[in-house]
């Protein structure tokens, strides 16, 4: 099954687990099996209106998903989705 | 990539103790005596005397990067120790600008640094930045790395940019002309409330030295003009296990700065939300509020008064008032543990977190709810001065 990575700052909302395996065939399908794993994290990765937040972004092994096919981007059993979200600390 | 400045003749040529002082740079062919002498040419803006800040500039200035500015407005205090090496306990009460010239002076002399004491914004960014060929950006919030961004592409120069949460890092370049912004990745920062604040965050305190010294290490490389710079790609650094992955990131057509049609042509100063000095965000407005003096005395008296702690079960390790201890994150399916005929004190390390449970419990249906105002922090100032504060 395709391996979702989740952020420090998410897995709050994901049971603590620094990785989720969902079984889906496209990224759509891997993003909406983790947040009925785990309802919380629909609300900090998604607005109101259904679109993925502007903070942000999902990978699919290396590559944006918004320069393939978005949700639609197919995914194999092998491959690692990553939430990378953007983190400001520094001090 | 923009230009670094032009060589001018009192800079071009080094003097013999810069020689042997920098022999090791000079000896390889990397850098030899033309990269020397870039280094020292080179003016360099940091963004933060802090974590990030700390490393990079000690680098830089032991490097010989002839001219680094620093933008910073505070002072250092005690919990800065972890992580900020460049400021020493006997600094703490002194400004980060002041604390950090004395050491980055000490360890190279030829080292020139300009001090910009105040805080960046739209009114002085675009001026500051205008004298520097490559900013560093070591900030710790939203708004300034927006900001930072945005001004690096408006003034065509490179952004150098890490951040660090808990354990994990980033870093990359923005803002060269072939390369992504930072807007290109995350166009908008999050809105307040839905990313951890500062003070709950918490950081490892070596990881801005890794992320640092990466920044350091890119910024080096830019002056220099060689290796593969992090242009169009995003380091990820988890230090906990140990792993370095790296994303591809593409300049996006539709950026709403660095695009074809920008809609951000001037710089924005986001409203702060997680506070510049690592507050946390003010406390909602129309929550019922206990001072710790009134729950302290009616504690004494033996008033029926059930005390909830909703922060983390390693906060309440460092220190707690005996309370029921729910996380925040956990009340909305422990919230039958509670007996809502009871008149309830929430708390937590400043206020933020339990403000918000009493919110939830209130809507929820219990009448009698109050938030402890300034949290256990207020009563360790006010009430325990033998409490530890964190």
């Amino acid at each position: 099954m395709p391996k979702i990575h989740i952020p420090t700052p998410l897995r709050q909302y994901a049971g603590k687990q620094p990785a989720v395996d969902v079984k889906a065939g496209t990224i759509g399908e891997a993003l909406n099996g983790l947040v009925s794993q785990h309802p919380e994290l629909r609300r900090h990765l998604y607005t109101e209106d259904g679109k993925l937040r502007a903070f942000v972004n999902v990978y699919l092994n290396d590559e944006d998903v918004r320069y393939l096919q978005k949700d639609a981007t197919t995914v194999a059993d092998s491959d690692n989705i990553s939430i990378v979200p953007s983190i400001a600390g520094g001090r | 990539m923009a230009a670094i400045t032009e060589l001018k003749p009192e800079v071009a040529n080094l003097s013999n103790d810069e020689i042997l002082r920098y022999s090791r740079h000079l000896i390889m062919p990397e850098v030899g005596m033309e990269g020397q002498i870039k280094l020292k040419a080179a003016k360099v803006l940091c963004i933060g005397a802090g974590g990030l800040g700390s490393p990079l500039t000690l680098y830089l200035a032991a490097a010989g990067v002839g001219t680094l500015g620093m933008v910073d407005f505070d002072v250092v205090d005690y919990t800065n120790l972890q992580r900020q090496i460049i400021h020493s306990t006997a600094d703490v009460g002194r400004k980060k600008l002041d604390s950090a010239e004395e050491k980055l002076k000490a360890i190279n002399p030829f080292l020139a640094i300009r001090k910009f004491e105040t805080r960046l914004s739209s009114e002085n960014a675009l001026e500051i930045f205008e004298d520097f060929d490559i900013i560093a950006d070591g900030t710790d919030n939203f708004p300034t790395r927006y900001l930072v961004n945005d001004a690096c592409v408006l003034t065509g120069k490179p952004n150098v940019y890490g951040s660090i949460f808990r354990f994990e890092g980033q870093a990359s370049v923005f803002a060269t002309e072939e390369g992504p912004c930072y807007r290109c990745l995350y166009p908008e920062p999050p809105p307040p409330g839905l990313v951890p604040s500062c003070a709950e965050g918490g950081v490892l305190g070596i990881l801005p030295g890794l992320v640092g010294v990466i920044q350091a290490t890119e910024t080096i490389k830019l002056i220099l003009r060689s290796g593969d710079p992090l242009i169009g790609r995003l380091l990820l650094i988890d230090a906990l296990g140990m792993k370095f992955r790296e994303l591809k990131l593409r300049k996006n057509p539709d950026c709403p700065v660095c695009g074809k049609h920008p809609t951000v042509t001037e710089l924005i100063d986001y409203n702060e939300f997680c506070g510049i000095r690592g507050e946390e965000a003010p406390v909602e407005a129309g929550v019922p509020e206990i001072q710790v003096e009134d729950l302290k005395r009616r504690l004494d008296s033996g008033e029926d008064l059930f005390v909830l702690d909703v922060r983390e079960p390693h906060e309440y390790q460092i220190c707690n008032i005996n309370g029921h201890l729910i996380p925040l994150g956990e009340l909305p399916k422990r919230v039958h543990e509670l007996d809502s005929s009871r008149e309830i004190v929430a708390h937590c390390r400043s206020g933020v977190r339990s403000a918000k449970a009493v919110n939830f419990l209130r809507q929820a249906g219990f009448k009698k709810v109050h938030n402890l105002a300034g949290g256990i922090l207020a009563w360790a100032d006010r009430v325990d001065p033998s409490m530890p504060k964190y």
